[in-house]
């Protein structure tokens, strides 16, 4: 999307350069780029991520200096880290906490993007390379968490590669081939590290290519209407957005450090300071918050493969989302029906977290006394996840493609400028 | 100039055949290329040399299991009592997700006798790999996994919850009627 005069080079070394390397080009139209008018601030996620990244890679290659991937060493070498060598204390948590905040910023960044219809043509592309990069991210992150080698990272490891064996005939060899052994242990762990430190430079790849795609049709906005005319919808990203993301940026890093000095392992698990024992499962084993959706979801179904398709499918559904989703109004402020299905999706994925941390057989709520034991009965986490699963599903599969064919949506504004200049004040 | 003139389409099968041979040198040369660097993450040569590990079953009392570790893997070795023998034998075979009998989950010793008190399996779960806590946990007075809730009777058979199969049986054999190799 163009539509500003580009750059003009005015110095005779800035002509010498543009004319052999034009980096200085490329720059000004990344951030001189017609940004609409009225992004509100669930728009300044994708700037959060972009920043929380960079600091992921610049603690993960500081962490990776002082720690020792080997199943002996692995945690000792964190305990070193975090009391011994110098602002380790704070680095290390920076990097823990950091990925929960990549997490808690991609879930709000999805979410948009699902409600103000982000991923509708001409966006499916720059919607499917996101959803890579989020799958990556997963990956990136389990393989994290199992590096300092505590009784969670072992058992955590242990249970995701033994997704894989599920699969009839070739299951067994694929969880071996991922182990390098007979079950998770030294070349595991190594492994893990390998890919642990190149796959955020994968991430970063894919990043660079969902910016060019977005750089191709421009941001959607909260209106879902298109830019009609770039002088009177838009306003250059610089300085305009730069500084509203800005904000947002320091607002999200004040969370981020409230969690680092003050509960630094508030989101971790305790069992994870015991040291990884093969021979010894814990009582409750949860993954990271960030998976408990999908861990409630594998274990919603009774049947171990079937448990297994259901989870990734959860995340395969995402690829086909901007062809399920029949509607043309981009903007679910403008879909009443749609807005409250979708409330419903937001409110089952965190009820799905709910259950993903829960023991199945717990109860979410009491509704009478077993007659013959006297034990409390009720909806147990069991079903209550076997619903939210099956909404889940029932809102990419059915209730977006239906939607669009029998929702009557409400008037949208002629443009973006209008849109802005009706609920501010009227002009003639 | 007509004997000059050589289109590409009057003389095809040469070319094709050069662009169709360099192309499947390719695929075969970047296969060639590819597995060592896919094979190199199976079990190393030292990982996979069968390693064994010896019991001496006289130590586990009646009643009380202990976890040996085989190639990494926790082989529980139960002393069942004579409860637990009965119960495992109890049951109708066929109704069982994962059809044994209880002497289906037992290796004969030397004189081809079963020890029905002594049971040995590799402990772990067949849904997701957790060690299943022992002791008569669960609904069947034999294991419990506490990671996704399945309960394994008293010859370790799956009896319910998500996983799929019988714990497995290690390979082992009896050296003497007390002392046992696995692997």
């Amino acid at each position: 999307m163009s539509g500003y005069p580009g750059y003009d080079p005015k110095s005779g070394i800035e002509k010498w350069l543009d004319a052999r390397l034009p980096i200085v080009r490329l720059g000004y139209d990344t951030f001189i780029f017609p940004t609409p008018r009225n992004l509100n601030y669930w728009w300044t996620f994708g700037g959060i991520l972009a920043v929380i990244l960079m600091s992921q890679i610049i603690t993960g290659i500081i962490l990776a200096m002082h720690y020792v991937p080997h199943v002996d060493l692995a945690f000792d070498s964190v305990q070193h880290i975090k009391r011994d060598v110098n602002f380790g204390w704070m680095l290390q948590p920076m990097h823990a906490v950091g990925a929960s905040m990549m997490f808690l910023a991609v879930y709000i960044h999805m979410f948009r993007g699902i409600y103000y219809g982000s991923y509708k043509s001409p966006r499916e592309v720059l919607w499917i390379v996101g959803v890579v990069i989020y799958l990556l991210m997963m990956a990136t992150g389990f393989m994290g968490y199992v590096l300092p080698w505590g009784q969670m990272s072992f058992w955590g490891a242990t249970v995701i590669t033994n997704l894989f064996s599920a699969f009839p005939l070739v299951g067994e060899s694929i969880t071996q081939w991922l182990w390098g052994g007979f079950a998770v242990d030294d070349p595991t762990l190594n492994r893990f590290f390998s890919l642990h430190f190149v796959l955020p430079f994968a991430i970063l790849g894919l990043v660079i290519l969902h910016v060019w795609a977005l750089h191709v049709p421009g941001n959607n906005n909260p209106t879902g209407v298109s830019v009609k005319n770039v002088d009177k919808d838009t306003l250059p990203f610089h300085p305009y957005y730069t500084v509203k993301d800005g904000f947002a940026i320091v607002v999200f890093l004040m969370v981020f450090a409230a969690f680092i000095f003050f509960m630094p392992d508030a989101l971790n698990h305790p069992d994870n300071y015991i040291r990884a024992n093969p021979l010894v499962t814990p009582a409750h084993i949860v993954p990271e918050w960030y998976y408990l959706p999908f861990y409630a979801m594998l274990r919603a179904v009774p049947n171990k493969l079937g448990g297994v398709i259901t989870m990734f499918g959860a995340i395969a559904v995402l690829f086909v989302l901007p062809w399920l989703d029949t509607s043309k109004v981009r903007s679910m402020r403008y879909r009443p029906l749609a807005k409250l299905f979708f409330i419903i999706f937001v409110l089952a994925c965190i009820g799905l977290g709910w259950a993903g941390a829960k023991s199945p057989t717990d109860l979410v709520f009491v509704t009478g006394t077993d007659a013959a034991t006297g034990a409390p009965t009720g909806l147990s986490f069991l079903w209550f996840a076997r619903i939210l699963t099956l909404y889940y599903y029932v809102f990419f599969v059915i209730i977006l493609p239906v939607l669009g064919l029998v929702e009557k949506p409400k008037d949208r504004p002629e443009s973006i400028e209008k849109s802005v200049l009706n609920t501010t004040h009227e002009e003639a | 100039m007509a004997e000059t003139v050589s289109t590409p389409s009057e003389n095809p099968s040469r070319r094709d055949f050069i662009y169709i041979a360099t192309g499947a040198a390719g695929v075969v040369g970047a296969g060639l290329y590819a597995w060592p660097l896919i094979d190199q993450m199976n079990p190393a040569a030292d990982t996979k040399a069968l390693s064994t590990t010896e019991v001496d079953l006289s130590s586990v009392e009646e009643g009380q299991q202990i976890i040996v570790k085989w190639q990494g893997k926790p082989v529980f070795v139960r002393h069942r009592t004579q409860k637990e023998i009965d119960e495992a034998r109890a049951v109708d075979v066929s109704t069982l997700r994962d059809p044994a009998t209880d002497e289906q989950r037992l290796v004969v010793n030397g004189e081809g006798k079963y020890e029905p008190q002594y049971l040995i399996m590799i402990g772990i779960c067949t849904h997701l790999g957790c060690v299943p806590i022992g002791n008569n946990a669960g609904d069947y007075d034999g294991w419990f996994c506490p990671c996704h809730g399945s309960h394994y009777d008293t010859a370790g058979r799956i009896r319910k919850g998500p996983a799929p199969k019988n714990l497995v049986l290690p390979p082992y054999q009896y050296l003497t009627d007390t002392l046992v190799k696995i692997g």
